[in-house]
Protein backbone atom coordinates (compact mmCIF):
# COMPACT_ATOMS: atom_id res chain seq x y z
CA UNK A 1 0.00 0.00 0.00
CA UNK A 2 1.36 3.74 -1.09
CA UNK A 3 2.02 5.95 1.73
CA UNK A 4 1.27 9.47 0.40
CA UNK A 5 2.03 12.63 2.46
CA UNK A 6 -1.32 15.55 2.51
CA UNK A 7 0.41 18.59 2.40
CA UNK A 8 -2.45 19.45 5.09
CA UNK A 9 -2.40 16.06 7.34
CA UNK A 10 0.50 14.31 6.46
CA UNK A 11 1.49 10.91 5.61
CA UNK A 12 -1.63 8.73 5.22
CA UNK A 13 -2.52 4.98 3.60
CA UNK A 14 -3.39 4.92 0.30
CA UNK A 15 -6.70 3.84 1.35
CA UNK A 16 -7.58 7.32 3.08
CA UNK A 17 -7.19 8.97 -1.07
CA UNK A 18 -8.59 9.43 -4.48
CA UNK A 19 -7.01 9.29 -7.54
CA UNK A 20 -7.28 11.86 -10.02
CA UNK A 21 -5.07 11.09 -12.89
CA UNK A 22 -2.23 13.22 -14.56
CA UNK A 23 -1.43 16.86 -12.81
CA UNK A 24 -0.74 20.11 -14.79
CA UNK A 25 -3.51 19.66 -17.41
CA UNK A 26 -4.26 22.89 -18.36
CA UNK A 27 -8.12 23.53 -19.43
CA UNK A 28 -7.58 24.95 -23.01
CA UNK A 29 -7.85 28.58 -23.76
CA UNK A 30 -9.59 29.95 -27.31
CA UNK A 31 -11.88 27.23 -27.05
CA UNK A 32 -13.95 28.27 -29.49
CA UNK A 33 -11.33 27.68 -31.74
CA UNK A 34 -10.83 23.50 -31.18
CA UNK A 35 -10.61 20.92 -33.84
CA UNK A 36 -12.28 17.69 -32.89
CA UNK A 37 -8.60 16.21 -32.82
CA UNK A 38 -8.14 18.94 -30.52
CA UNK A 39 -10.61 18.43 -27.84
CA UNK A 40 -10.05 14.85 -28.03
CA UNK A 41 -6.67 15.72 -26.87
CA UNK A 42 -7.76 17.56 -23.88
CA UNK A 43 -10.41 15.14 -22.95
CA UNK A 44 -9.03 11.58 -23.54
CA UNK A 45 -5.54 11.57 -23.87
CA UNK A 46 -3.30 11.58 -21.35
CA UNK A 47 0.28 10.83 -20.24
CA UNK A 48 1.06 7.37 -19.21
CA UNK A 49 5.26 7.37 -18.21
CA UNK A 50 7.25 4.94 -17.08
CA UNK A 51 8.62 6.48 -14.21
CA UNK A 52 8.00 10.02 -12.32
CA UNK A 53 4.46 11.11 -13.03
CA UNK A 54 2.68 14.05 -11.42
CA UNK A 55 -0.63 12.82 -10.44
CA UNK A 56 -3.49 14.87 -8.61
CA UNK A 57 -4.89 12.75 -5.46
CA UNK A 58 -7.80 13.72 -3.24
CA UNK A 59 -7.40 13.63 0.96
CA UNK A 60 -11.12 11.94 0.73
CA UNK A 61 -11.19 10.79 4.30
CA UNK A 62 -9.34 13.12 5.45
CA UNK A 63 -8.97 17.02 4.39
CA UNK A 64 -11.19 16.64 1.13
CA UNK A 65 -8.53 18.75 -0.52
CA UNK A 66 -7.29 18.11 -3.69
CA UNK A 67 -2.74 18.25 -4.27
CA UNK A 68 -0.27 16.84 -6.53
CA UNK A 69 1.58 13.80 -5.98
CA UNK A 70 4.93 13.03 -8.23
CA UNK A 71 5.21 9.61 -8.12
CA UNK A 72 7.72 6.87 -9.66
CA UNK A 73 4.91 4.33 -11.70
CA UNK A 74 7.69 1.45 -11.93
CA UNK A 75 8.85 1.63 -8.58
CA UNK A 76 5.12 3.11 -6.46
CA UNK A 77 8.27 5.50 -4.57
CA UNK A 78 6.05 9.12 -4.40
CA UNK A 79 9.06 11.47 -4.72
CA UNK A 80 7.22 14.48 -3.65
CA UNK A 81 3.94 16.00 -2.90
CA UNK A 82 2.87 19.58 -3.01
CA UNK A 83 -0.68 21.53 -3.28
CA UNK A 84 -2.21 23.04 -6.53
CA UNK A 85 -0.44 26.40 -6.06
CA UNK A 86 3.01 25.04 -6.18
CA UNK A 87 5.06 24.20 -9.40
CA UNK A 88 5.80 20.93 -10.07
CA UNK A 89 9.20 19.69 -7.90
CA UNK A 90 12.61 20.12 -9.52
CA UNK A 91 13.91 16.67 -8.60
CA UNK A 92 17.25 15.19 -10.13
CA UNK A 93 15.67 11.65 -10.05
CA UNK A 94 12.83 12.70 -11.69
CA UNK A 95 12.37 13.45 -15.59
CA UNK A 96 9.07 15.43 -17.29
CA UNK A 97 6.19 14.34 -18.14
CA UNK A 98 5.92 13.90 -21.78
CA UNK A 99 4.74 17.11 -22.21
CA UNK B 1 -15.20 -36.43 -7.08
CA UNK B 2 -11.57 -35.94 -8.34
CA UNK B 3 -9.91 -33.02 -10.18
CA UNK B 4 -9.42 -33.08 -13.94
CA UNK B 5 -5.92 -34.21 -14.94
CA UNK B 6 -4.45 -32.00 -17.36
CA UNK B 7 -3.25 -33.02 -21.08
CA UNK B 8 0.15 -34.33 -21.66
CA UNK B 9 1.64 -31.87 -23.70
CA UNK B 10 3.74 -32.45 -27.16
CA UNK B 11 7.26 -32.72 -26.88
CA UNK B 12 7.97 -30.19 -29.44
CA UNK B 13 6.30 -27.14 -29.28
CA UNK B 14 8.35 -24.61 -31.42
CA UNK B 15 11.48 -23.61 -33.08
CA UNK B 16 13.96 -21.05 -31.07
CA UNK B 17 14.98 -19.20 -34.46
CA UNK B 18 17.83 -16.60 -35.11
CA UNK B 19 15.99 -13.64 -36.04
CA UNK B 20 16.74 -12.71 -39.98
CA UNK B 21 16.98 -9.50 -41.25
CA UNK B 22 13.67 -8.60 -42.93
CA UNK B 23 9.84 -9.95 -42.61
CA UNK B 24 7.13 -9.04 -44.45
CA UNK B 25 5.22 -8.82 -41.25
CA UNK B 26 6.58 -8.15 -37.43
CA UNK B 27 4.15 -8.07 -34.33
CA UNK B 28 5.52 -6.90 -31.47
CA UNK B 29 4.42 -9.62 -28.53
CA UNK B 30 4.19 -12.93 -28.22
CA UNK B 31 1.21 -13.23 -26.03
CA UNK B 32 -2.37 -14.70 -27.08
CA UNK B 33 -3.14 -11.30 -29.54
CA UNK B 34 0.40 -11.94 -31.34
CA UNK B 35 0.35 -15.15 -31.54
CA UNK B 36 -3.58 -15.38 -33.03
CA UNK B 37 -2.74 -12.47 -35.29
CA UNK B 38 0.35 -14.53 -36.80
CA UNK B 39 -1.47 -17.49 -37.41
CA UNK B 40 -4.65 -15.52 -38.76
CA UNK B 41 -1.92 -13.68 -40.97
CA UNK B 42 -0.77 -17.35 -42.40
CA UNK B 43 -3.99 -19.22 -42.20
CA UNK B 44 -6.66 -16.65 -44.10
CA UNK B 45 -4.41 -14.23 -45.98
CA UNK B 46 -1.68 -16.52 -47.01
CA UNK B 47 1.30 -13.97 -45.44
CA UNK B 48 3.83 -16.55 -43.70
CA UNK B 49 6.87 -14.47 -43.97
CA UNK B 50 6.15 -13.31 -40.59
CA UNK B 51 8.22 -12.55 -36.96
CA UNK B 52 6.90 -12.34 -33.72
CA UNK B 53 8.78 -10.50 -31.33
CA UNK B 54 8.73 -10.59 -27.51
CA UNK B 55 10.58 -9.17 -24.56
CA UNK B 56 10.74 -11.95 -22.24
CA UNK B 57 9.11 -15.32 -22.73
CA UNK B 58 5.99 -16.36 -25.06
CA UNK B 59 3.06 -15.99 -23.20
CA UNK B 60 4.58 -14.45 -20.49
CA UNK B 61 2.63 -11.21 -19.84
CA UNK B 62 -1.04 -10.94 -18.92
CA UNK B 63 -1.48 -13.99 -21.07
CA UNK B 64 0.12 -15.72 -18.23
CA UNK B 65 -1.34 -13.39 -15.50
CA UNK B 66 -5.41 -13.69 -16.69
CA UNK B 67 -8.23 -15.39 -15.00
CA UNK B 68 -9.03 -17.10 -18.39
CA UNK B 69 -12.80 -16.41 -18.62
CA UNK B 70 -14.48 -16.33 -21.81
CA UNK B 71 -18.01 -14.63 -22.42
CA UNK B 72 -19.56 -12.47 -25.14
CA UNK B 73 -22.21 -11.03 -22.88
CA UNK B 74 -21.51 -7.10 -23.86
CA UNK B 75 -24.26 -4.45 -24.09
CA UNK B 76 -23.46 -2.40 -27.19
CA UNK B 77 -23.98 -3.90 -30.81
CA UNK B 78 -19.75 -3.59 -31.54
CA UNK B 79 -18.76 -5.78 -28.71
CA UNK B 80 -21.09 -8.24 -28.90
CA UNK B 81 -20.02 -8.51 -32.62
CA UNK B 82 -16.78 -8.95 -31.97
CA UNK B 83 -16.56 -11.23 -28.77
CA UNK B 84 -19.20 -13.43 -30.01
CA UNK B 85 -17.56 -13.77 -33.07
CA UNK B 86 -14.36 -14.84 -30.55
CA UNK B 87 -16.86 -17.16 -29.22
CA UNK B 88 -17.57 -18.76 -32.55
CA UNK B 89 -13.95 -19.65 -32.74
CA UNK B 90 -13.30 -20.55 -29.44
CA UNK B 91 -15.47 -23.15 -29.80
CA UNK B 92 -13.66 -24.83 -33.08
CA UNK B 93 -10.20 -24.03 -32.41
CA UNK B 94 -8.89 -26.71 -29.86
CA UNK B 95 -10.06 -28.70 -33.45
CA UNK B 96 -8.62 -26.44 -35.46
CA UNK B 97 -5.25 -26.68 -33.89
CA UNK B 98 -5.64 -30.23 -32.34
CA UNK B 99 -4.61 -29.66 -29.26
CA UNK B 100 -6.93 -29.42 -26.05
CA UNK B 101 -6.82 -26.52 -24.12
CA UNK B 102 -9.31 -27.17 -21.84
CA UNK B 103 -11.90 -24.83 -23.10
CA UNK B 104 -15.05 -25.58 -20.80
CA UNK B 105 -18.70 -24.45 -21.84
CA UNK B 106 -19.65 -24.34 -18.19
CA UNK B 107 -21.44 -20.66 -18.10
CA UNK B 108 -21.03 -17.25 -16.23
CA UNK B 109 -23.13 -15.50 -14.24
CA UNK B 110 -23.10 -11.91 -13.45
CA UNK B 111 -25.05 -11.03 -10.34
CA UNK B 112 -27.46 -8.48 -9.28
CA UNK B 113 -27.17 -6.84 -6.10
CA UNK B 114 -28.78 -3.61 -6.22
CA UNK B 115 -32.31 -2.47 -8.25
CA UNK B 116 -30.45 -0.74 -10.75
CA UNK B 117 -27.91 -4.19 -11.13
CA UNK B 118 -31.33 -5.74 -11.71
CA UNK B 119 -32.18 -3.24 -14.47
CA UNK B 120 -28.54 -3.23 -16.33
CA UNK B 121 -28.59 -6.74 -15.92
CA UNK B 122 -32.35 -7.11 -17.39
CA UNK B 123 -31.82 -4.55 -20.35
CA UNK B 124 -28.21 -6.36 -20.93
CA UNK B 125 -30.26 -9.61 -21.37
CA UNK B 126 -32.26 -8.50 -24.25
CA UNK B 127 -29.80 -6.38 -25.64
CA UNK B 128 -27.65 -9.74 -25.95
CA UNK B 129 -30.72 -11.69 -28.02
CA UNK B 130 -30.94 -9.23 -30.00
CA UNK B 131 -27.50 -9.62 -31.05
CA UNK B 132 -27.74 -13.43 -31.13
CA UNK B 133 -26.32 -14.06 -27.78
CA UNK B 134 -27.25 -15.93 -25.38
CA UNK B 135 -28.29 -14.99 -22.26
CA UNK B 136 -30.72 -15.44 -19.44
CA UNK B 137 -31.70 -13.95 -16.79
CA UNK B 138 -32.09 -15.83 -13.51
CA UNK B 139 -34.19 -15.35 -10.47
CA UNK B 140 -32.26 -15.75 -7.26
CA UNK B 141 -33.90 -19.59 -6.77
CA UNK B 142 -32.90 -20.24 -10.65
CA UNK B 143 -28.70 -18.66 -9.38
CA UNK B 144 -29.36 -21.57 -6.58
CA UNK B 145 -29.42 -24.49 -9.42
CA UNK B 146 -26.69 -22.60 -11.21
CA UNK B 147 -24.49 -22.45 -8.84
CA UNK B 148 -25.56 -23.81 -5.27
CA UNK B 149 -22.17 -23.01 -3.01
CA UNK B 150 -23.73 -19.51 -3.76
CA UNK B 151 -24.65 -17.37 -0.53
CA UNK B 152 -28.21 -16.27 -1.18
CA UNK B 153 -29.91 -15.26 1.63
CA UNK B 154 -31.12 -12.24 2.16
CA UNK B 155 -29.47 -10.81 5.25
CA UNK B 156 -26.47 -10.52 3.87
CA UNK B 157 -25.25 -6.91 3.24
CA UNK B 158 -25.35 -6.96 -0.67
CA UNK B 159 -27.99 -9.83 -0.86
CA UNK B 160 -27.89 -11.48 -4.85
CA UNK B 161 -31.26 -10.17 -6.33
CA UNK B 162 -30.68 -12.14 -9.19
CA UNK B 163 -28.24 -12.31 -12.74
CA UNK B 164 -27.95 -12.85 -16.03
CA UNK B 165 -26.35 -15.89 -17.49
CA UNK B 166 -24.48 -16.81 -20.58
CA UNK B 167 -24.31 -20.91 -20.27
CA UNK B 168 -21.90 -20.96 -23.55
CA UNK B 169 -19.23 -19.12 -22.05
CA UNK B 170 -16.66 -20.59 -19.59
CA UNK B 171 -13.07 -20.79 -19.13
CA UNK B 172 -9.69 -22.44 -21.05
CA UNK B 173 -6.19 -22.61 -19.27
CA UNK B 174 -4.95 -20.10 -21.24
CA UNK B 175 -1.02 -20.53 -21.01
CA UNK B 176 -2.02 -24.06 -23.29
CA UNK B 177 -4.05 -21.35 -25.81
CA UNK B 178 -1.00 -19.68 -26.11
CA UNK B 179 1.08 -22.78 -26.81
CA UNK B 180 -1.62 -24.04 -29.55
CA UNK B 181 -1.40 -21.02 -30.99
CA UNK B 182 2.26 -20.50 -30.99
CA UNK B 183 2.84 -24.32 -32.20
CA UNK B 184 0.82 -24.22 -35.05
CA UNK B 185 1.97 -20.90 -36.46
CA UNK B 186 5.37 -22.11 -36.14
CA UNK B 187 4.49 -25.24 -38.29
CA UNK B 188 3.32 -22.72 -41.24
CA UNK B 189 6.65 -20.91 -40.94
CA UNK B 190 6.27 -17.70 -38.60
CA UNK B 191 9.59 -17.04 -35.83
CA UNK B 192 8.51 -16.70 -32.62
CA UNK B 193 11.40 -14.82 -31.22
CA UNK B 194 11.82 -15.06 -27.38
CA UNK B 195 14.12 -12.09 -25.32
CA UNK B 196 13.97 -9.59 -28.02
CA UNK B 197 12.88 -6.18 -26.72
CA UNK B 198 11.98 -3.56 -29.90
CA UNK B 199 13.57 -0.45 -28.58
CA UNK B 200 12.86 1.81 -31.82
CA UNK B 201 11.12 2.01 -34.90
CA UNK B 202 12.55 2.65 -38.08
CA UNK B 203 10.99 5.37 -40.16
CA UNK B 204 10.76 6.65 -43.97
CA UNK B 205 9.03 10.05 -43.60
CA UNK B 206 5.88 8.87 -42.19
CA UNK B 207 5.71 5.24 -42.86
CA UNK B 208 7.42 2.61 -40.60
CA UNK B 209 10.03 0.24 -42.47
CA UNK B 210 11.12 -1.68 -39.56
CA UNK B 211 12.26 -1.99 -35.94
CA UNK B 212 15.23 -1.65 -33.55
CA UNK B 213 15.77 -4.45 -31.15
CA UNK B 214 17.99 -5.55 -28.63
CA UNK B 215 19.30 -7.84 -31.20
CA UNK B 216 19.58 -5.93 -34.06
CA UNK B 217 17.17 -3.95 -36.79
CA UNK B 218 14.78 -6.24 -38.38
CA UNK B 219 12.82 -4.49 -41.73
CA UNK B 220 9.40 -5.10 -42.00
CA UNK B 221 6.89 -4.55 -44.81
CA UNK B 222 4.17 -3.67 -42.30
CA UNK B 223 4.30 -3.60 -37.95
CA UNK B 224 1.64 -4.34 -35.82
CA UNK B 225 1.93 -3.91 -32.18
CA UNK B 226 0.17 -6.70 -29.50
CA UNK B 227 1.96 -5.66 -26.53
CA UNK B 228 -0.81 -4.98 -23.74
CA UNK B 229 0.04 -2.85 -21.00
CA UNK B 230 3.43 -1.06 -22.53
CA UNK B 231 0.94 -0.73 -25.33
CA UNK B 232 1.33 3.38 -24.94
CA UNK B 233 5.26 3.11 -24.03
CA UNK B 234 5.78 1.32 -27.62
CA UNK B 235 3.49 3.38 -29.95
CA UNK B 236 5.25 6.66 -28.58
CA UNK B 237 8.35 5.72 -29.79
CA UNK B 238 7.10 5.14 -33.42
CA UNK B 239 4.94 9.15 -32.46
CA UNK B 240 2.16 7.53 -31.73
CA UNK B 241 -0.35 8.74 -28.69
CA UNK B 242 -2.60 6.59 -27.63
CA UNK B 243 -5.58 7.31 -25.06
CA UNK B 244 -4.47 4.95 -22.85
CA UNK B 245 -3.84 4.64 -19.20
CA UNK B 246 -1.49 1.30 -17.74
CA UNK B 247 -2.99 -0.17 -14.51
CA UNK B 248 -1.87 -3.05 -11.86
CA UNK B 249 -4.86 -5.35 -12.47
CA UNK B 250 -4.08 -8.71 -9.69
CA UNK B 251 -5.49 -12.24 -9.18
CA UNK B 252 -4.75 -14.96 -6.92
CA UNK B 253 -5.43 -18.42 -6.64
CA UNK B 254 -6.25 -20.82 -3.70
CA UNK B 255 -4.09 -24.10 -3.03
CA UNK B 256 -6.49 -27.36 -4.55
CA UNK B 257 -9.86 -28.08 -3.73
CA UNK B 258 -12.18 -31.01 -5.13
CA UNK B 259 -14.74 -29.78 -7.47
CA UNK B 260 -17.05 -27.49 -6.12
CA UNK B 261 -18.03 -24.24 -8.19
CA UNK B 262 -19.78 -25.99 -11.09
CA UNK B 263 -19.82 -22.14 -13.05
CA UNK B 264 -18.44 -18.97 -13.23
CA UNK B 265 -19.52 -16.39 -11.04
CA UNK B 266 -18.58 -12.56 -11.18
CA UNK B 267 -20.21 -9.68 -9.22
CA UNK B 268 -19.70 -5.72 -10.22
CA UNK B 269 -21.50 -4.78 -6.86
CA UNK B 270 -19.37 -6.38 -4.52
CA UNK B 271 -16.45 -6.90 -6.72
CA UNK B 272 -14.90 -10.67 -7.04
CA UNK B 273 -15.06 -12.88 -9.62
CA UNK B 274 -14.56 -16.72 -9.18
CA UNK B 275 -13.82 -19.61 -10.83
CA UNK B 276 -12.48 -23.36 -10.41
CA UNK B 277 -9.37 -24.17 -12.29
CA UNK B 278 -9.67 -27.59 -13.37
CA UNK B 279 -6.87 -29.06 -11.54
CA UNK B 280 -8.80 -27.95 -8.17
CA UNK B 281 -7.74 -23.76 -7.40
CA UNK B 282 -9.68 -21.64 -6.96
CA UNK B 283 -9.00 -18.42 -9.46
CA UNK B 284 -10.22 -14.98 -8.41
CA UNK B 285 -9.97 -11.48 -9.49
CA UNK B 286 -10.88 -8.32 -8.71
CA UNK B 287 -10.47 -4.88 -9.87
CA UNK B 288 -7.94 -2.52 -11.15
CA UNK B 289 -5.58 -0.09 -8.51
CA UNK B 290 -6.82 3.32 -9.27
CA UNK B 291 -3.43 4.60 -10.17
CA UNK B 292 -1.12 4.38 -13.10
CA UNK B 293 1.95 1.89 -12.36
CA UNK B 294 4.27 -0.83 -14.24
CA UNK B 295 5.37 -2.67 -11.41
CA UNK B 296 3.23 -6.20 -12.12
CA UNK B 297 1.77 -6.54 -8.34
CA UNK B 298 -1.02 -4.47 -6.96
CA UNK B 299 -2.14 -3.16 -3.57
CA UNK B 300 -3.07 -5.35 -0.54
CA UNK B 301 -6.65 -3.47 0.09
CA UNK B 302 -7.56 -4.76 -3.03
CA UNK B 303 -7.39 -7.93 -1.95
CA UNK B 304 -8.75 -7.57 1.16
CA UNK B 305 -11.84 -6.49 -0.37
CA UNK B 306 -11.83 -9.02 -2.85
CA UNK B 307 -11.53 -11.99 -0.30
CA UNK B 308 -14.24 -10.05 1.90
CA UNK B 309 -16.40 -10.33 -1.45
CA UNK B 310 -15.72 -13.78 -2.02
CA UNK B 311 -16.09 -15.16 1.56
CA UNK B 312 -19.51 -13.38 1.98
CA UNK B 313 -20.82 -14.58 -1.10
CA UNK B 314 -19.19 -18.26 -0.58
CA UNK B 315 -18.93 -18.98 3.00
CA UNK B 316 -17.75 -22.38 1.94
CA UNK B 317 -14.31 -20.62 0.92
CA UNK B 318 -13.72 -19.14 4.55
CA UNK B 319 -10.34 -21.81 5.43
CA UNK B 320 -9.23 -21.87 2.07
CA UNK B 321 -5.86 -20.54 1.98
CA UNK B 322 -4.53 -18.60 -0.76
CA UNK B 323 -1.27 -20.06 -2.74
CA UNK B 324 -0.23 -17.58 -4.33
CA UNK B 325 -0.86 -13.52 -6.14
CA UNK B 326 0.09 -11.73 -9.03
CA UNK B 327 -0.16 -8.51 -11.23
CA UNK B 328 -0.17 -7.51 -14.66
CA UNK B 329 -0.51 -4.47 -16.00
CA UNK B 330 -3.08 -3.61 -18.32
CA UNK B 331 -4.11 -0.68 -20.78
CA UNK B 332 -7.38 1.34 -20.11
CA UNK B 333 -9.13 3.61 -22.50
CA UNK B 334 -11.61 5.93 -21.69
CA UNK B 335 -14.95 4.12 -23.01
CA UNK B 336 -13.39 0.82 -21.81
CA UNK B 337 -12.98 -0.33 -25.34
CA UNK B 338 -10.10 -1.56 -27.23
CA UNK B 339 -8.61 -0.04 -30.08
CA UNK B 340 -7.54 -2.06 -33.19
CA UNK B 341 -6.65 -0.63 -36.22
CA UNK B 342 -4.26 1.68 -38.39
CA UNK B 343 -2.63 4.77 -36.90
CA UNK B 344 -1.43 8.10 -38.42
CA UNK B 345 2.08 5.84 -39.06
CA UNK B 346 1.84 4.51 -42.41
CA UNK B 347 1.80 0.52 -42.06
CA UNK B 348 1.84 0.61 -38.50
CA UNK B 349 -0.89 -1.04 -36.92
CA UNK B 350 -2.41 -1.16 -33.11
CA UNK B 351 -4.26 -3.92 -31.56
CA UNK B 352 -4.22 -2.36 -27.46
CA UNK B 353 -6.44 -0.91 -24.72
CA UNK B 354 -8.33 -4.52 -23.97
CA UNK B 355 -8.02 -3.49 -20.31
CA UNK B 356 -9.23 -6.08 -18.30
CA UNK B 357 -10.63 -8.27 -20.68
CA UNK B 358 -8.25 -9.17 -23.28
CA UNK B 359 -8.31 -13.03 -22.91
CA UNK B 360 -11.40 -13.98 -23.73
CA UNK B 361 -11.20 -12.14 -26.78
CA UNK B 362 -8.11 -13.44 -28.53
CA UNK B 363 -9.27 -15.40 -31.11
CA UNK B 364 -10.80 -12.36 -33.08
CA UNK B 365 -8.21 -10.04 -31.98
CA UNK B 366 -6.09 -12.16 -34.22
CA UNK B 367 -8.52 -12.77 -36.93
CA UNK B 368 -9.15 -8.40 -36.74
CA UNK B 369 -5.84 -7.31 -36.16
CA UNK B 370 -4.38 -9.59 -39.05
CA UNK B 371 -6.84 -8.41 -41.69
CA UNK B 372 -6.25 -4.93 -41.55
CA UNK B 373 -2.16 -5.54 -41.58
CA UNK B 374 -2.96 -8.15 -44.34
CA UNK B 375 -5.26 -5.14 -46.55
CA UNK B 376 -4.67 -2.23 -44.95
CA UNK B 377 -7.89 -1.78 -44.06
CA UNK B 378 -10.31 -2.82 -41.13
CA UNK B 379 -12.13 -6.04 -40.61
CA UNK B 380 -15.83 -4.63 -40.44
CA UNK B 381 -16.19 -6.05 -36.85
CA UNK B 382 -12.58 -3.97 -35.71
CA UNK B 383 -13.99 -1.11 -38.03
CA UNK B 384 -15.43 0.65 -35.24
CA UNK B 385 -12.94 0.32 -32.79
CA UNK B 386 -10.51 2.84 -34.37
CA UNK B 387 -8.40 4.93 -32.83
CA UNK B 388 -10.92 7.92 -34.49
CA UNK B 389 -13.47 7.33 -32.59
CA UNK B 390 -11.91 9.26 -30.22
CA UNK B 391 -12.04 12.38 -31.86
CA UNK B 392 -15.60 11.99 -33.89
CA UNK B 393 -16.75 10.68 -30.35
CA UNK B 394 -18.56 7.34 -31.76
CA UNK B 395 -17.37 5.66 -28.20
CA UNK B 396 -18.09 1.97 -27.10
CA UNK B 397 -19.27 2.89 -23.73
CA UNK B 398 -18.49 -0.74 -22.30
CA UNK B 399 -17.94 0.15 -18.84
CA UNK B 400 -20.61 -1.89 -17.35
CA UNK B 401 -20.17 -5.09 -19.20
CA UNK B 402 -16.66 -4.97 -18.94
CA UNK B 403 -17.63 -6.71 -15.53
CA UNK B 404 -14.15 -5.06 -13.73
CA UNK B 405 -14.17 -1.63 -12.39
CA UNK B 406 -11.70 0.41 -13.96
Amino acid sequence: MLLISCPWCGPRDETEYHYGGQAHVPYPETTADLTDEQWAEYVFYRDNPKGPFAERWMHSTGCRRWFNVLRDTVTYEVLSSYRLDEPRPELPQAGGNNR
Amino acid sequence: MTAEPLPEHPDFLWRNPEPRSSYDVVIVGAGGHGLATAYYLAKNHGITNVAVLEKGWLAGGNMARNTTIIRSNYLWDESAAIYEYALKLWEGLPEELDYDFLFSQRGVLNLAHSLQDVREGVRRVNANRLNGVDAQWLEPDEVAKVCPILNLSSRTRYPVLGGTFQPRAGIAKHDHVAWALARRADEIGVDLIQGCEVTGFLKDGDRVVGVETNRGRILAGRVGLASAGHSSVLAERAGVRLPVQSHPLQALVSELHEPVHPTVVMSNHVHVYVSQAHKGELVMGAGVDSYNGYGQRGSFHVIEQQMAAAVELFPVFARAHVLRTWGGIVDVTPDASPIIGTTPVENLYVNCGWGTGGFKATPAAGWTFAHTIATGEPHPLNAPFALERFATGALIDEHGAAAVAH
